[in-house]
């Protein structure tokens, strides 16, 4: 599969550049109010900027070089988160430019009445309105998202899913809904439009990778609320220290009141600016990483509920097992040996170009020797099926017909040429039908020698697929319209939790309603319009990009493969996003252990020269320490913005040890990092006589 | 350490582990109407209050409806205290004549009483008349605890209930907690204490003729003593077991009356964390998952053991300023050891250490030493202890419904970073229960900066210093993490009756009060409302060593970063001086 609109370079100079600009554009406090973390950091720059000219022009409270600095470093720390959230648009903007290309403004055969052959006037795509019908023909762009009313064609929707195999599209039916920007190959469509311009599915894509749809997630909001309480309380905590201070000085009668410049520069420290900074770029990452796994989401918030996905409900045919069907056995007739059998069903199967033929041919070799043979060795002909005789077979030269087929048409067709079809047989396609699998019936003129078990194949790696997310914690079901009996024995193969069997809109919808008022979230895909009930009730529902428009209205998200198993990256991609706030939260917070012993020994040894014990990290002075811890403070958001937005890494394994790795990682490195680092910045002052 | 200290701390730990199973299903069946004795023998007595009330037991209360009752109940209670105080002069049962206390004082002692706090800004014993005692101070010390269990009960049922409004009847929690819990548990604790030499009567002070004669400061002899006596024996008993602190006599539990003997000592500081230790049973048991509770008494234990530990290490050591003038402090058989300044010899180091910690942790605030004279580090402990917000143990009920709220956090971060949307015991943690959660985290940090902060500004709160200097800012940030923790325990050294901390302390003890227990009810409501998610392979759970670590944790790094600025200004720099002076 080729995928065309996917960015991994992290460098991407397209990328880069424009990122710079807008860091700068974004510090308007406009901008900065929606982040509170952030706009504490710009007031507080803005304060030591004036501080500074304070200190240059006149009395300031400490050198101007050292605020200088400081401010310097505050502005960079400002820059820097508002690089990081840059960066994410602009990866997102990347996608949509990509697919923007293929709005060129196509012209379009508006159709005088919605049927084929009606005269049309050529008008221009962005003209065309809801309701409109239009004709689109072979080689033609189709010009707006719309529904076939007309016709059969296939189209190229590379531009949209990155599949350059061709789909089918015809009127009725599942496949019935087109996308503007795709190209039609071959016949023709008559489409009535859906959809007005700027409110197309490419429209919604853009304006959702490109973060302008951005809203703030449940999740985000709890942890903004979170993030704003720490600013708050840190903000006490540097607001009391100036009084305290004022008080060690008098009380101990020596040493100078804390200067509002080392101030803000712990509270800066304190706050968590780390995740506060990184929080938007982690969000339109997110949603950035579900788009390069060619799914559209409509919002964050069906992104964000992916990850607490507790029940999936898959189809069966499709995503559990292969589409087609596969020969198992041979079941001959009475008086007829299993080897003519096989024989028949491989001669009549050579030049069937069907999963199902080739199956049959497959089996007969493997489990019979006998060897395939070239049709036109033996001076066959192949009689190919069609939909009227409901069986395909060879004519051999010595007169043998030779037919495989369901087992109404070869009955009816033994009959035909006066033969009778055998009871014994009867019973074992009974028996086929009932575990789950198709019987084949074949014949030789008018002699049914046997039949052929097809039976459905559970595809490769499934059942593993399974167990990852049991180990996730989430509990399978399979959704079918066979019979409880086939459906038990398929479950049970593919290795999965539970099944729905003859399963109906209303059944879907119900099994739905239980789950959800059992507390669970529940996950599922769909694709026919007969899904849309259960997809609009599902809290997580992925509508195949093949589907019907009623699914794509009723899902929240939009898969452009058409892959039902895509559901397990979905839950991976809101898993991610979810621990990456988690982890970047926690070694924000833990980053503040170091700080304090960098800064408050710094600020208060002047008045308590025994506090100078605290300095743990022997940094070289006052200043240095202040300075270092500010620089660590900035440049941890330029470190980690490659992990904002790539993400932490998702690994299926039980909620504990997650915790666990994810704590020893993030919680005790956060810890110990910064004291690594606040030292080595010190250090490289210190060697460049910085200060 | 010395075996003594050690033999002391264990035997005082196993016995309160010991206890909370069996108080803990006790109360457990007390609060969901189980027959449980009591409650059998009791309950026509129950149903006539309820009757003569007008309380409708089986009205249930939505969180809001629960939150005007018990804000109803609360000032009202206030109201009574400030006018009992001040009429007091007037009222019967005042043989000593004591006369009116004055307003601030007042307002003071009635927020202090019914926030349980029991901040003394007074001397009891020649403040308060016996009525005063009796009818205001100790009818607080039972419904302020009543009060803080019935809000842990109605946050217990948020979490067992699904898609409900109410969460039960906030008078018949009250009555419940008071008849069955704490006038039982106080009456034993009474008696035994009785036995030990605690007097009970209502006859005036004692006077005794001195055997030694003394000099008072004017140079007059001075041959008689007046011994201070009342019913001290019934406060006693529901101060140390309802987390509420306030003594009979001013010295509180270092005074001989209050604290006669060593098992005297024993009982009395186990009653500090008996109830607070055994909700935590009760809280496992009324959820259907005793590993819950047993985990958050963990989490107490993971904090409340190093600090013990901690504090009888620091006190057992020579104090350097003795040391280098050759004053032998090592522990003999005739002495003790270590720091004595401020400690009962009666008591020793380890069972002064224990109380302070346990004191400290429980949101008790009663002292059978004064932690002023405690060595810098020993002093901070206390201190820290509170300000992690009354968590470790805490107030009856307050303390934890208190950790809840920080469990409420820990599993919001802990479940981001396992890829899931929060939830504790199947109830999804969302925007409004982090608001509420955050509320409580935060309200107790305000109130202990900003007054702090200002008292050290103006010459109102700088007056009331009596030792200058990095100490003098110790006590007066220890009077306010005190109030605000609604502790009540004292660092001395700080004359804190002036209008300025009557007032200032007053409004901190009422609003970190009250402005918890109106979010965490806002949260039991909404919980209450939520569906309960089942719990499967991805869900974190919350009984293990992990999540109990990781949850002692986060109530550590949230104390740790909020007040160490503060306490590096205070008792860690008086430590380094005094160590490198």
């Amino acid at each position: 599969m080729k995928k065309t609109n996917k960015i991994t370079s992290l460098f991407d100079p397209s990328i880069l550049g424009p990122a710079v600009i807008d860091s700068f554009k974004k510090l308007d406090p406009r901008h900065q109010i929606k982040n509170p973390v952030m706009f504490v950091v710009l007031v507080g720059s803005a304060l030591t900027t004036g501080l500074y000219f304070q200190a240059l022009f006149g009395h300031g409270e400490a050198s101007p070089g050292f605020i200088l600095a400081i401010t310097l470093w505050l502005w960079f720390t400002l820059l820097f988160a508002n690089f990081s959230e840059a960066m994410a648009e602009g990866r997102g903007k990347a996608q949509a430019a990509s697919l923007r290309k293929t709005r060129k403004d196509t012209p379009a055969k508006k159709l005088s009445k919605p049927v084929y052959g009606s005269s049309f006037t050529m008008v221009s795509a962005t003209s065309l309105r809801k309701e409109d019908v239009v004709l689109i023909e072979t080689g033609d762009m189709i010009p707006m998202d719309g529904e076939v009313i007309e016709g059969i064609a296939s189209v190229d929707e590379s531009a949209i899913t990155g599949e350059s195999a061709p789909v089918i599209r015809e009127s009725g039916g599942d496949r019935s809904a087109v996308t503007g920007g795709t190209r039609v190959l071959s016949d023709w469509l008559v489409v009535r439009i859906t959809a007005n311009p700027g409110e197309t599915f490419l429209d919604h894509m853009i304006a959702m990778v490109e973060g302008a749809k951005r809203q703030k997630t449940p999740n985000e909001i709890a942890l903004t609320i979170l993030l704003v309480v720490f600013t708050i309380i840190f903000l006490l905590v540097t607001v009391t220290l100036l009084p305290f201070s004022i008080y060690s000085v008098s009380a101990a009668g020596h040493g100078e009141v804390i200067s509002v410049t080392v101030l803000v520069a712990l509270l800066v420290c304190l706050i968590p600016t780390t995740i506060g900074g990184l929080l938007p770029a982690i969000g339109i990452a997110g949603m950035d990483r579900m788009i390069q796994a060619n799914v559209i989401a409509t919002s964050g918030r069906a992104v964000e509920a992916a990850g607490d996905v507790d029940v999936l409900l898959l189809d069966k045919t499709g995503t559990i097992t292969l589409g087609n069907r596969q020969a198992v056995a041979f079941f001959p007739a009475y008086g007829i040996s299993v080897e003519v059998l096989a024989d028949a069903a491989q001669l009549s199967s050579l030049s069937d170009e069907t999963p199902e033929g080739r199956s049959i041919v497959v089996l007969a070799k493997q489990k019979h020797g006998i060897r395939e043979r070239q049709i036109h060795d033996i001076e066959a002909k192949f009689v190919p099926f069609t939909a009227q005789t409901k069986m395909s077979g060879v004519d051999l030269a010595g007169g043998k017909e030779i037919r495989k087929g369901a087992v109404e048409a070869i009955e009816n067709y033994v009959k035909i040429h006066g033969g009778i079809f055998p009871e014994d047989l009867k019973s074992t396609i009974e028996t086929i039908s009932k575990s789950g699998g198709t019987p084949l019936a074949v014949c030789e003129n008018n002699r049914v020698l046997g039949v052929i078990q097809l039976k459905d194949i559970i595809k490769g790696g499934i059942k593993e697929r399974f167990a990852e997310l049991r180990r996730m914690g989430i509990k399978t079901i399979m959704i079918t319209g066979d019979n409880p009996l086939t459906a038990a024995s398929i479950a049970a193969e593919a290795g999965m939790d539970d099944f729905l069997a003859q399963a109906t809109p209303e059944a879907k919808l119900k099994l739905i309603r239980e789950m959800q008022s059992g507390g669970r979230l529940v996950a599922m895909t769909g694709d026919g319009t007969n899904d849309a009930p259960a997809l609009a009730q599902a809290d997580v529902a992925v509508a195949m990009h093949t589907g019907t428009q009623a699914a794509k209205e009723a899902g929240n998200m939009v898969d452009l493969d058409s892959n039902p198993t895509k559901l397990i990256e979905v839950v991976e991609i809101g898993k991610q996003l979810l621990m990456t706030r988690g982890s970047l939260t926690t070694f924000s917070i833990s980053n503040d252990v170091s700080k304090y012993f960098a800064i408050i020994p710094a600020a208060f040894v002047g008045t308590y020269p025994a506090l100078k014990a605290l300095n743990i990290m022997h940094l070289a002075t006052p200043q240095s320490a202040v300075l270092s811890a500010v620089i660590f403070n900035a440049l941890i958001i330029i470190f980690l913005i490659p992990l904002s937005l790539f993400g932490v890494p998702y690994r299926p394994m039980p909620a504990s040890r997650l915790l666990r790795d994810n704590l020893l990682i993030y919680g005790l490195g956060g810890l110990i990092t910064p004291f690594v680092g606040i030292k080595l910045i010190d250090m490289i002052l210190v060697t460049l006589h910085l200060v | 350490m010395n075996w003594n200290n050690g033999i002391q701390i264990l035997i005082y730990l196993v016995v309160l582990v010991l206890a909370v199973k069996p108080l803990g299903i006790f109360m457990a069946y007390i609060y969901e109407g189980r027959p449980a004795g009591l409650n059998v023998w009791f309950g026509p007595f129950e149903r006539w209050i309820y009757r003569v009330c007008g309380v409708k037991v089986e009205a249930g209360m939505t969180w809001k409806e629960y939150a005007v009752a018990l804000m109803i109940f609360n000032v009202l209670g206030i109201v009574v205290v400030y006018a009992i105080q001040r009429l007091q002069v007037f009222l019967p049962l005042n043989p000593m004549g004591m006369a009116a206390v004055t307003p601030d004082s007042s307002f003071n002692t009635a927020v202090s009483f019914a926030s349980n706090t029991n901040w003394q800004g007074y001397g009891g014993e020649s403040t308060m008349s016996y009525l005063t005692q009796m009818l205001a101070l100790t009818v607080q010390n039972f419904v302020s605890a009543a009060t803080g269990m019935a809000v842990l009960v109605a946050l217990i049922r948020g979490f067992v209930q699904k898609q409900t409004k109410t969460l039960g009847n906030f008078w018949v929690d009250l009555v419940r907690s008071t008849l069955y819990i704490l006038i039982p548990l106080s009456l034993v604790l009474a008696v035994a204490l009785v036995t030990q030499g605690t007097p009970q009567t209502f006859n005036s002070s004692a006077t005794a003729t001195l055997v030694q004669p003394m000099k008072d400061s004017a140079g007059k002899p001075v041959t008689e003593q007046v011994i201070a006596l009342g019913p001290v024996a019934s406060q006693l008993a529901i101060k140390q077991l309802g987390t509420n602190g306030g003594g009979f006599f001013n010295a509180n539990s270092a005074h001989p009356y209050e604290n006669p003997t060593p098992l005297s000592n024993f009982l009395e500081m186990l009653s500090i964390l008996l109830i607070p230790a055994a909700l935590c049973y009760t809280f496992g048991f009324m959820v259907r998952d005793r590993r819950q509770g047993w985990a958050l008494l963990a989490a107490m234990l993971v904090i409340f053991i190093p600090c013990l530990l901690w504090s009888v290490q620091i006190e057992q050591q020579a104090n350097p300023l003795l040391a280098r003038l050759g004053v032998d402090q090592s522990a003999t058989q005739f002495q003790p050891g270590g720091n004595m300044e401020g400690k009962e010899a009666r008591f020793g180091i380890a069972s002064s250490s224990i109380w302070s910690v346990a004191t400290a942790s429980a949101s008790n605030g009663s002292v059978n030493s004064m932690h002023d004279s405690f060595m810098p580090l020993g002093g901070m402990l206390p201190m820290w202890l509170i300000e992690l917000g009354e968590v470790i143990f805490g107030g009856v009920g307050s303390g934890l419904y208190g950790l809840i709220a920080f469990v409420i956090v820990a599993v919001f971060i802990a479940g981001l970073m396992i890829g899931r949307t929060p939830e504790y015991l199947g109830k999804k943690i969302e925007a409004y229960e982090m608001k509420m959660a955050s509320l409580v985290a935060l309200i107790p940090h305000v109130f202990i900066l900003l007054p702090t902060a200002l008292a050290v500004l103006i010459p109102a709160g700088k007056t009331g210093i009596l030792n200058p200097g990095a100490h003098g800012f110790s006590e007066i940030l220890y009077a306010f993490t005190s109030a605000a923790g609604n502790n009540g325990s004292a660092f001395a050294g700080l004359s804190a009756n002036t209008p300025f901390y009557n007032i200032a302390l007053g409004l901190g003890m009422f609003f970190c009060r009250f402005w918890l227990i109106i979010p965490m009810l806002a949260i039991a409501g909404s919980l209450s409302s939520k569906k309960i998610v089942p719990v499967s392979a991805g869900t974190l759970p919350t009984h293990t060593p992990l999540f109990v670590f990781f949850l002692a944790m986060v109530v550590l790094i949230v104390g740790a970063l909020t007040f160490f600025p503060a306490l590096a200004l205070g008792p860690i720099v008086e430590h380094l001086m005094l160590n490198g002076a």
